[in-house]
């Protein structure tokens, strides 16, 4: 059974394995030696009948193709209506002949899985809410990936995404060590302008728990700060886990099943470590889905829900505003019309679209919120979802794709975009780069940080006395 | 003595399979839900799974009253002219009616000939519809298959034999109650059918919008104030 080195079966879980995919640039190496990667229908079998039930079995029997998915799915519009990329479509000729045929299917069906479920669907799950049926293709696809992992069929990115997390429990490859660095390092460079910050590390029973996305320790950890000085200035009792900290999942992106429940009970782990009052993560739609909405059915938990109540930053900030742990000087509200954008993850498949406008209200000057159309739970997926930002073989589908967001984001008229959402801020921003639309987007901790009134205590002394 | 034979025996038949099918449809399909993998926790909120269900099946149910079924209002309307016919012509038929009065003494509630007339002409003028889309809409042209036809035909088949049965019962070229046979033959071959093709979809609409509904209401949508906006 042919397999390749770096193309193959098994999921990356050394630092030698690592290393050797991420040496073959863009995959190269890895995409030839995938032409020959030899199916094991076998396994393949085994693990339908293990996995595939009635729930996913049902939906591809009884799909009526009467095509109303079609204009639900931003892929199909931004593809100028290419039938190819109706979501029964996609799903009928991918997963819906594996189960068909009992998995006998040879390498170039499940290359034309892969191309299919990551790059012709995001898992955004906007079909799923416009099918009669109830027929939610993006949950098929979730589950398509995980075939497809099994079988060595998965982009290099996520290959290595998915070893990183096996590896270092994150994203990226930041040690316990590093992260704990950097949240003394960014602890330090604030105590001029905010003298007495604290990031806390692993102190048990707090008020809070923050987790956040590798890629802040990693590339930006001024995001780390912003975090801090808001929980500084609402005067929270906070803290990060040394271990268990990184709340994203590329193995959910990757369909690797067992990566997602290890990365889950890290997590998980730190939560019943030091047992805070509430968990709060990062301004992700994708992190809160894995550790709040999927993970506890990862975790093996019964009641679908996490070990602690787990916010998204969204809740937290919501709830900052409302009892004036953080106030806005009215001076300094957003006067320039301004569009919001509902992530996939958090609005439609969390419901917390209240929430957000209820931000809005406080930060924006009345008369200057301008929705999308459409919106809320029946928002269109960024563009940048499901891992599809991150892979440079679907670099050109993706920016495709990226036109419905564009239009969406044209025709509210607004030259800023507030996106709580690091996949979506990411899309915006790629968006911009590819369309030049001359917008701006933001995420909300830098917002707050400008608008808000800081606490006489908490100002400099110097400033004071001078 | 033919006619004995498919109103009696075969027709009982025809019931056994339709309603014995769709038992072993519904047994199974709830036996295959697994909390863990369809990452639905099915038992452990009652209150919240009942509502998202019921939410989810009712706001497809009524015409237009979901957002989906506002955005195509044409298609709608085809689809509700189609589907109320196809459920209340055979059920409330006067003809249909008299023979459990007959057989069983129960009086059963009719709709009038008039209606009756005008919901078969209805499902057959939307069956004409659905398939000229099925031809005409590229995006629904590359998932329909010949089965598809099939089914559309099998289920139009009743209503059009029915319609002819009356129409032409003074016909004196007709052959004596073709039709008639036809109908009757046609309508049991379609309530055999039902649980072993897509048309399980009569039970199995509610089994999956309410699955889905269930997702939302304890999982997806816990935060949105009165749940799910379908």
């Amino acid at each position: 059974m042919p397999e390749g080195i770096l193309c193959n079966k098994t999921p990356v879980t050394s630092k030698e394995q690592l290393d050797s995919v991420l040496a073959d640039k863009g995959g190269k190496k890895y995409y030839e030696e995938m032409k020959r990667l030899d199916v094991d229908v076998e396994k393949l079998q085994t693990t339908l009948q293990a996995t595939c039930k009635s729930r996913i079995r049902t939906w591809l029997e009884m799909c009526a193709h009467c095509g109303l998915c079609a204009d639900s799915c931003f892929l199909y519009l931004a593809n100028r209506k290419d039938p190819t990329q109706v979501p029964s479509y996609k799903i009928l000729s991918t997963l819906g002949k594996i189960v068909k045929n009992n998995g006998n299917v040879d390498n170039a069906h499940m290359k034309y899985c892969m191309d299919v479920a990551w790059s012709k669907c995001t898992c955004c799950n906007r079909c799923g809410s416009f099918c009669p049926y109830g027929i939610d293709m993006g949950v098929m696809f979730g589950y398509l990936r995980g075939l497809c992992f099994s079988q060595g069929f998965v982009p290099w990115e996520l290959k290595i995404g998915s070893g990183m997390h096996r590896i270092f429990k994150a994203q990226m490859d930041v040690t316990p060590e590093d992260w704990v660095e950097t949240c003394e390092w960014m602890a330090d460079e604030q105590q001029d302008e905010w003298p007495g910050l604290e990031i806390p590390v692993d102190k048990e029973g707090a008020d809070i728990l923050y987790t956040c996305n590798a890629r802040e320790p990693k590339h930006y950890p001024e995001d780390i700060a912003e975090a801090a000085i808001l929980f500084h200035i609402a005067g929270e009792n906070w803290t990060v886990p040394s271990e268990g900290w990184e709340q994203t999942c590329l193995t959910l992106f990757a369909g690797d099943w067992a990566g997602c429940k290890s990365q889950v009970e890290n997590v998980y782990g730190a939560i019943e470590r030091l047992k805070p009052k509430r968990v709060l993560g990062t301004e992700c739609g994708h992190a809160h889905r894995c550790m709040v909405i999927e993970g506890p059915y990862w975790a093996g938990r019964a009641d679908g829900r996490p070990p602690a109540p787990y916010l998204h930053y969204t809740e937290w900030v919501a709830e900052a505003l409302r009892t004036g742990k953080i106030k806005i000087d009215p001076a300094k509200r957003i006067k320039e019309p301004v569009t919001l954008q509902d992530s996939c993850n958090y609005i439609r498949n969390y419901g917390l679209k209240d929430v957000t406008r209820e931000i809005m209200s406080y930060l924006v000057e009345p008369g200057y919120f301008v929705e999308m159309t459409p919106n809320k739970e029946h928002n269109f997926c960024c563009g940048g979802g499901g891992g599809i930002n991150g892979i440079g073989m679907y670099r050109q589908q993706r920016n495709v794709g990226l036109k419905v967001k564009r239009d969406q984001i044209l025709a509210t008229g607004c030259k800023l975009v507030v996106s709580p959402c690091h996949n979506c801020w990411d899309a915006i921003r790629d968006l911009e780069e590819v369309y030049e639309l001359g917008i701006k987007w933001t995420f909300l901790k830098p917002l707050l940080i400008k608008m808000a009134i800081i606490p006489e205590h908490l100002k400099p002394k110097e400033e004071e006395e001078e | 003595m033919f006619y004995q034979f498919i109103t009696g025996p075969l027709l009982w038949l025809a019931f056994i399979v339709f309603f014995g099918g769709l038992i072993v449809r519904v047994v199974n399909y709830i036996r295959g839900l697994d909390w863990q993998l369809d990452r639905v926790a099915y038992r452990a909120h009652p209150g919240m799974a009942l509502k998202g269900a019921l939410s989810s099946i009712i706001h497809w149910l009524v015409p237009f009253g979901s957002v989906g079924w506002r955005f195509k209002p044409i298609y709608t309307f085809i689809f509700f002219v189609f589907h109320i016919g196809l459920v209340v012509t055979p059920l409330f038929l006067e003809g249909h009616a008299v023979l459990l009065k007959e057989r069983w003494g129960i009086n059963w509630p009719t709709i009038s000939m008039g209606l009756a007339d005008t919901l078969t002409i209805g499902v057959m003028a939307a069956t004409v519809c659905i398939a000229i889309r099925r031809i005409a809409l590229p995006e629904v042209r590359i998932v329909t298959t010949f089965y598809d036809y099939f089914l559309l035909l099998l289920t139009v088949a009743p209503f059009a034999t029915g319609f002819l049965t009356v129409y032409q019962a003074h016909n004196p070229w007709a052959i004596q109650d073709f039709w008639l046979y036809a109908h009757i033959l046609s309508g049991e071959l379609l309530l055999m059918a039902i649980p072993f093709t897509k048309l399980f979809h009569v039970v199995g609409y509610f089994l999956s919008r309410g699955q889905l509904g269930v997702d939302f209401g304890v999982k997806r949508a816990i935060k949105a104030k009165g749940g799910f906006a379908w």
